[in-house]
């Protein structure tokens, strides 16, 4: 195969909601850039992930940004021509006893005493005015409104066409086998084409690790498969997504009828061969979560289950900022809650290159943490 | 049911049948499972009962299968009908419901036997309800006897034919037979007529039965173009084109029927090979001579790795039997030899006659790959001819990516009604072969699974530990 | 509809929406309900259209019934029992039986 040779101002690596967002950033800034997916857009966890929005429940260093994503998702139409499915149904976590409560409670306050208050505590009318289906020995739990949902493909799908539409360059299929300095360039080499560009962003999930190790970095992400299933299309009864304090559990309801369910259960990945395997013992156990917290649920059919290979951190939170050589960043190991960001974090890395004012706290997520932690 | 056996088996149809009896008969510790409550698959279906007085309606060939079921019945396996396998793992662990509940066993070898379905026929008006393959109206001839007259019969192939004829010998009056068999695919046959003669017998059979039917005074036409069937709510008329010209047959039953396919979900899950067959049309399994698939421990045996017919699916189902029993140490690699050899000639000459089938029976490529955008491809999430080539020029390439598109696919058939259909669509549509798709990724449970049934799982599971 | 003559089994009686029909034990719903000339068994939740059996062997999930309040069950992969009662599934089903609290036992 012969391969062509090109040039940009900036290379991403990974053709995921992360990668595509930072293209069409870039690319409205006027920066030209090239994307390389070794397989095809939204292939993996930006795809096939719950397509979850919220902010209740996220970690407290994410915090500011999810709230900020929110922005950007409630008018993503006009930024990316398409709704992506985005439904603003608010999301709840349910207590089933005063313990999970006093929980949810303490939690509540420690979101209000660093200035945000969108988590509310609700008592089981309210409750059950949200989720008139929800088991009736739930006792209340914790709401966001404003909160959602969207479809994860469709939205990944949008950010590639827009990105294209603005001249982006996204190449599928195309793995990157190395890349290497050249001059004060980075020089990506693949089987099909040789690109170089000052800049390098890292959005390659669940495969960052060995990208950021070629970059000179270091981050010891792991590869994971989270196990969801869907249901065949159900009357609709439940409109907000519903967690749980107690059980490990992630549901919703689709417009279409069809009922997703979750909740960090691990089938087994193996990132080299794009490959997932299912542990039915670990969905017995979702579905008895689900079946639990629904009763409605019981006679419903899965219809598929699956996994999507999800790149988590040690500390469950993701790489995010510049890398320690030249015209390096990275934007990775979002720790299977990423796809909310996935807009944000495209402006934010775009900002960062194109020596923007970043006014949200990003510290937390430096690549150096894992070095300097290794150090000591 | 027991948590581990040493060969389990998924199918109760011929090949199915001839693995246990083998497997059984050779000291193996077997399971064989199936959906239905009595063994026969579909081509033998109802064939313990034998509940038609009249015999000479099914024929001789339907009651070939007493002897099968006989030595299956008096060998001594775990069989367990009327239960559902929604996972084979490409460790062996066998997921199972039965009776509301779930269980998960494990096997040292599984054997894949799930046969054959209907090849899809997507034409206007196929989803109305009267609308059925031809097979349903042999299932429920077979099983209740249960026929509808002046019903229409619609396609191309042997089994078309069969049970046209089947109707004749029953005294069910047919209101038409449209055979949709292109006249080129008679040259193209030719070829491989000498290579088919050993089966002259059964070449004349069919041609008997059409002869049959001809001469009966039924509707028989030929040279079909074009197809739909109309009605509101339910079917009221088929309409065909013949010569250029367009005829309407009023019908509340239309019988469709354009060969038959591997039945390919849940091998295909468990991670087994298969590759386009471009002379079958259809996906085949990539099975060594040992009906051995590339995933260790687990065989294909029958229509379900490829189509060969109910005889050679019988063979298959021994030849895969020795394999298993002597990679589970039962037998000696000379005892396999010895006992397969008779076996392999036998179904040698068995195939002689499938590329003359395939290519005198080749269904018209109209039939297969919709012209007209409104005709439904997916039944279950109801998405037309048209939306899928809209979403090809929207830059999806396969099937999987359709999926997202436009849920063609994910509804609970879990694409064994559309994805043939799809995957010709698409590789038309963008001047590409088959073969250079991505397939269609089919994931665990192939079989829609109640939540209750998989919650009763998870109790069983923290017992066990 | 045409009756092959078959040797006698014994009948069971089940209900359709609400009406009582003979079936013959070891039939399935579908079998049973075709004898009846019945050819529509449901609407699909996607626009509502009507469908009936297709396959009658299990893999095309058009033939979904409501049998003993179970929704999405296979008219053709299930079998007659004395007492059934099917009804036609309208479009994804219905949520009253389900948000009752005799339900929710669990």
């Amino acid at each position: 195969m012969s391969t062509s040779k090109q040039t940009a101002d900036a290379i991403i690596v990974g053709g995921g909601l992360h990668g595509c967002a930072t293209a069409l950033y870039l690319a409205m800034r006027g920066i030209n850039c090239a994307v390389l997916e070794k397989d095809y857009v939204g292939r993996h966890a930006s795809g096939v992930n719950a397509g979850g929005v919220r902010r209740l429940g996220r970690a407290l260093p994410e915090l500011p940004l999810a709230d900020t994503a929110l922005s950007i998702w409630r008018n993503i139409e006009d930024l990316v021509d398409d709704d992506c499915g985005f439904e603003s149904l608010g999301q709840i976590k349910v207590a089933e006893n005063d313990a999970e409560l006093s929980a949810l409670k303490n939690r509540a306050k420690t979101v209000q005493d660093i200035g945000f208050s969108h988590e509310e505590i609700i008592d089981q009318k309210q409750l059950r005015e949200l989720l008139p289906a929800v088991a009736s020995h739930c006792i209340g739990g914790l709401y966001v409104n404003g909160d959602g949902h969207a479809n994860p493909y469709r939205t990944v799908t949008a950010f590639k066409r827009k990105a294209i539409s603005m001249g982006v360059r996204i190449f599928e299929q195309t793995p990157v086998n190395e890349i290497v300095r050249h001059g004060t360039n980075w020089l990506v080499k693949s089987p099909s084409v040789k690109i170089e560009a000052p800049i390098i962003v890292n959005c390659a999930g669940a495969w960052g690790g060995s990208i950021a190790a070629q970059l000179g970095d270091y981050a010891p992400v792991e590869a994971q498969a989270l196990m969801l299933m869907i249901t065949a299309r159900m009357p609709r009864f439940v409109k907000p997504v519903v967690g749980s304090q107690g059980r490990a559990l992630s549901f919703k309801q689709f417009d279409n009828g069809t009922v997703m369910m979750g909740g960090a259960y691990q089938g087994r990945a193996e990132p080299e061969q794009n490959n997932t395997h299912l542990s039915f013992n670990g969905l017995a156990k979702n579905a008895c979560a689900a079946t639990a917290m629904f009763p409605i649920m019981r006679h419903a059919t899965i219809v598929r289950s699956w996994a999507g290979i999800e790149g988590v951190m040690p500390d469950n939170i993701p790489v995010i900022g510049a890398g320690s050589a030249n015209g390096v960043y990275h934007a990775f190991g979002f720790s299977a809650h990423g796809f909310a960001l996935g807009p944000l974090v495209g402006k934010i890395i775009t900002d960062l290159i194109d020596g923007g004012d970043i006014e949200l706290p990003i510290d937390a997520f430096r690549i150096r943490r894992f070095s300097q932690n290794k150090d000591t | 049911m027991k948590d581990h056996y040493d060969i389990a088996i998924i199918g109760t149809g011929p090949a199915g049948m001839a693995a246990a009896t083998v497997a059984s008969a050779h000291g193996a510790d077997v399971l064989i499972v199936d959906e239905q409550p009595e063994v026969g698959g579909q081509i033998y279906r109802g064939i313990t009962r034998q509940s038609i007085k009249d015999r000479t309606i099914l024929g001789d060939d339907y009651y070939k299968g007493q002897n099968l079921a006989g030595a299956f019945a008096a060998s001594n396996v775990d069989h367990v009908s009327g239960a559902t396998v929604w996972q084979v793992s490409p460790e062996r662990e066998i997921g199972i419901s039965k009776d509301g509940a779930a269980h998960l066993l494990t096997a040292d070898q599984v054997i894949i036997a799930t046969g054959a379905q209907e090849r899809p026929f997507p034409i206007p008006g196929w989803t109305l309800p009267g609308v059925m393959t031809a097979g349903s109206a042999q299932i429920l001839l077979k099983s209740s006897g249960i026929t509808f007259s002046n019903a229409v019969f619609v396609g191309t192939g042997p089994l078309l034919y069969l049970i046209a004829y089947q109707y004749l010998k029953a005294g069910v009056p047919i209101r038409a037979i449209l055979d949709t068999t292109p006249k080129s695919n008679r040259l193209k046959a030719l070829p491989h007529l000498p290579g088919a003669l050993s089966h002259l017998g059964s070449i004349m059979k069919g041609w008997k039965w059409i002869k049959a039917l001809k001469s009966s005074g039924t509707l028989f036409i030929e040279g079909i173009d074009d197809l739909k069937i109309t009605g509101k709510n339910s079917t009221e008329a088929i309409e065909y084109l013949v010569q250029n010209k367009w005829h309407r047959i009023e019908t509340s039953n239309v019988f469709l029927h354009q060969g038959v396919v591997p039945n390919v979900n849940l091998a295909m899950a468990s991670g087994c090979v298969y590759h386009w067959n471009e002379q079958k049309l259809c996906w085949h399994a990539s099975t060594d001579e040992w009906g051995s698939s590339n995933v260790p421990g687990i065989s294909i045996a029958g229509d379900g790795g490829g189509i060969g017919g109910a005889i050679a699916a019988e063979y298959q189902g021994r030849i895969t039997a020795y394999q298993a029993l002597y990679t589970t140490n039962k037998i000696k690699k000379q005892e396999r030899d010895i006992n397969v050899l008779p076996t392999r000639h036998a179904l040698a000459h068995e195939m002689r006659i499938r590329p003359f089938l395939d290519a005198m029976f080749r269904p018209a490529v109209q039939f297969r790959i919709p012209t007209d955008d409104a005709t439904m491809v997916c039944r279950c999430e109801e998405v037309t001819a048209g939306k899928i080539r809209a979403s090809v020029s929207l830059g999806c390439a396969g099937p999987n990516q359709l999926k997202s598109f436009t849920r063609c696919g994910m509804g609970p058939c879990q694409g064994r009604f559309c994805s043939l259909s799809v995957s010709e669509l698409i590789a038309e549509a963008r001047n590409i072969s088959v073969n250079e798709l991505e397939q269609l990724r089919l994931r665990p449970p192939v079989k829609p699974l109640m939540l209750a049934e998989l919650a009763n799982l998870s109790t069983f599971a923290s017992e066990d530990t | 509809m045409h009756e092959i003559e078959m040797n006698p089994s014994p009948k069971v009686s089940i209900k359709f929406d609400g009406q009582t029909l003979q079936a013959n034990e070891g039939e399935t719903v579908a079998a049973a309900l075709l004898r009846q000339t019945h050819l529509a068994f449901r609407t699909t939740a996607v626009t509502g259209t009507s469908r009936g059996p297709f396959c009658m062997m299990g893999i095309c999930f058009d033939c979904l019934v409501e049998i003993d309040g179970v929704p999405n069950k296979q008219a053709c992969m299930t079998y007659v029992e004395n007492g059934m009662r099917v009804k036609r599934q309208l479009g994804a089903g219905d949520t009253g039986v389900f948000l009752s609290d005799e339900e929710d036992t669990q």
